[in-house]
């Protein structure tokens, strides 16, 4: 993550990353794994079949191109009110699911035709919906844990890792090539080309800002769409509505985002624009923007692992706050390259694995699954101990998997 | 010299290739070709769906990162699988002219072996030059 004054620093579309508000959700039910485990193959079928996934998904939710410009001035609120949520999930979202400085006139047409489709989908690459459970050793902190919702051992709650799909990857790269420009005209140097940056004040940093919030709604509507599809899958396989499960969203949290937010800096307060780019926000208990019910508890903050050895639900700090401007990690993070993972391991065989195991997946590319492969990642456990440690955020539950849906 | 190269653990989480080309016009045929193979198993793909690409560029090196851009926009936008390129590019006036014909097919997961969603054309170590054999480049792709 990097902070710049917002008077007279930058902003850069690569610090934040082509895959705008990239982020997670995790949700709880009141299921045990006992009452899972029988019907887990017909869950994770139907999910596989509820939420589109892989090379070129499109989503169930079909919308004209005023519908998406609501969607990019509104993200979840626009769900919430199609019937595609409950109320009490906007609370539940990281800037309550909705950035309010979008700016749809900085979006290019080639955006808009690229994401329009796509809302509800997973895309590929280490995007996934998990089904994970939490066992008794694993609830470090019992009484935050409740304050999110996890009260009972072996209960199995579902996360989700995606983001603004192509409709922000395309807006990062039309800012890309804007800001080309745009550091010879502010005659600015940069040792990596990825890292082209404007001045935040500047108009075309504007625009960016502008632009950037349209993908970070719509990818609040796409993990919300996600939602209430996980939702219907869940009623329809337990012929249970959704509320008597309990299914309420822990949080939505982004981790590939810029906002401009106070900190203090050698004892006075600044504003500044944080640029979070595979880093999650990690505000404390009593934070302000945080709302009601997890004003006393701080915020929920979900990091992935792999697919086979677990994530974590976690909480932010005072600490985060003094240290970090707020912000702690986002995931585990990779070991070994994509390439290297497949001469080691088969996705068939690695499915099989799992499966034997007792993690169920289905994914539309067999490639794609070797890739992701847990001895591909670091030891999540590792990167969990050390935000723990450093007090940037702290261990609240470890979440195991059971069931996977990759693209 | 191959068509182009997966160069491993310079973008762990990501995918750099090394493209190779005995000419301009051969060398973003085997960018395509990269893309291509990275999204999916081109032996599964019939090639029937065409679209064209016109682009106009003042250096090369953006005129590739456009070209590969538009492949991207292309998969999402008209649910374009490419297989193959054809591509012709022409300079005048200090500006470089790029027209492509991309043979495809329309996405379809029951059809297509599928790889990855390709995100984005990343400009991380982004390069084009001249060399002794012909023209090489390098890309790194966001997944």
């Amino acid at each position: 993550m990097a902070a710049f004054d917002a008077e007279e620093g930058i902003i850069s579309p690569g610090g934040i990353g082509f895959d705008i508000n990239c982020g997670m959700r995790l949700v709880t039910t009141n299921l045990t794994y006992r009452e899972v485990r029988p019907k887990l193959k017909e869950l994770i079928d139907t999910l596989f079949k509820s939420v589109p996934a892989g090379v070129g998904c499109k989503g169930f939710v079909k919308v004209n191109k005023k519908e998406f410009t609501d969607v990019m001035l509104s993200g979840s609120s626009w769900c919430v009110e199609k019937g595609y949520g409950w109320k009490a999930d906007i609370e539940r979202t990281e800037s309550y699911g909705r950035i309010d400085w979008a700016d749809p006139s900085k979006v290019s047409e080639k955006a808009v035709s690229r994401g329009i489709d796509q809302l509800g989908t997973l895309g590929s690459g280490n995007h996934y919906l998990e089904a994970q459970v939490v066992h008794a050793k694993h609830i470090f902190d019992p009484e935050t844990a409740k304050a999110f919702g996890i009260h009972t051992p072996e209960q199995v709650v579902i996360m989700v890792h995606c983001g603004s799909r192509g409709f922000g990857h395309q807006i990062g790269t039309d800012y890309l090539r804007v800001f080309e420009g745009v550091v010879k005209k502010y005659n600015i140097e940069v040792r990596d080309r990825e890292l082209m940056c404007a001045p935040f004040r500047s108009t075309e940093g504007q625009d960016y800002y502008g632009a950037m919030a349209c993908a970070a709604n719509m990818a609040f509507a796409n993990r919300q769409v996600i939602l209430h599809r996980i939702r219907e899958a869940f009623e329809k396989v337990f012929k249970t509505p959704a509320e008597k499960l309990e299914m309420n969203l822990v949080y939505d949290v982004a981790h590939n985002i810029a906002k401009v937010e106070e900190h203090e800096i050698d004892g006075k307060k600044k504003k500044v624009v944080v640029h979070r780019k595979g880093s999650t926000r990690a505000f404390p208990p009593g934070h302000p923007e945080l709302c009601k019910l997890y004003r006393k508890a701080g915020q929920p903050i979900i990091i992935g692992g792999s697919m086979e050895t677990g994530s974590h639900l976690l909480v932010g700090t005072e600490q985060a706050m003094r240290e970090t401007f707020g912000s702690t990690a986002h995931g585990s993070g990779r070991t070994m390259s994509r390439a290297a993972a497949k001469k080691q391991v088969h996705g068939e065989s690695l499915q099989k694995a799992m499966e034997k195991r007792g993690i169920y997946v289905r994914a539309v590319s067999m490639s794609g699954l070797a890739e992701e492969a847990g001895m591909a990642y670091k030891d999540v456990d590792e990167v969990i101990e050390t935000v723990h440690n450093a007090g940037i955020s702290k261990k609240v539950v470890k979440l195991i998997p059971c069931g996977n849906v990759k693209g | 010299m191959g068509k182009y190269k997966i160069i491993d653990d310079v973008a762990i989480a990501d995918v750099a290739f090394e493209i190779y080309g005995k000419n301009v016009n051969g060398l973003f045929e085997n960018a395509a070709l990269a893309i291509f193979e990275q999204s999916a198993d081109i032996r599964t793909i019939e090639g029937k769906k065409r679209e064209s690409i016109a682009l106009e560029s003042d250096s090369l090196d953006t005129l590739l990162f456009d070209f590969l851009s538009e492949l991207l926009y292309l998969k999402d936008a008209k649910q374009l699988l490419g297989k193959k390129s054809a591509v012709s590019i022409t300079q005048s006036n200090k500006k470089y002219s790029l027209k492509a014909e991309i043979a495809g097919d329309t996405i379809d997961q029951r059809k297509h072996t599928l790889k990855s969603d390709i995100k984005a054309v990343t400009y991380h170590m982004f390069k084009v030059e001249k060399t002794k054999e012909g023209w090489a480049a390098f890309v790194v792709v966001d997944i």
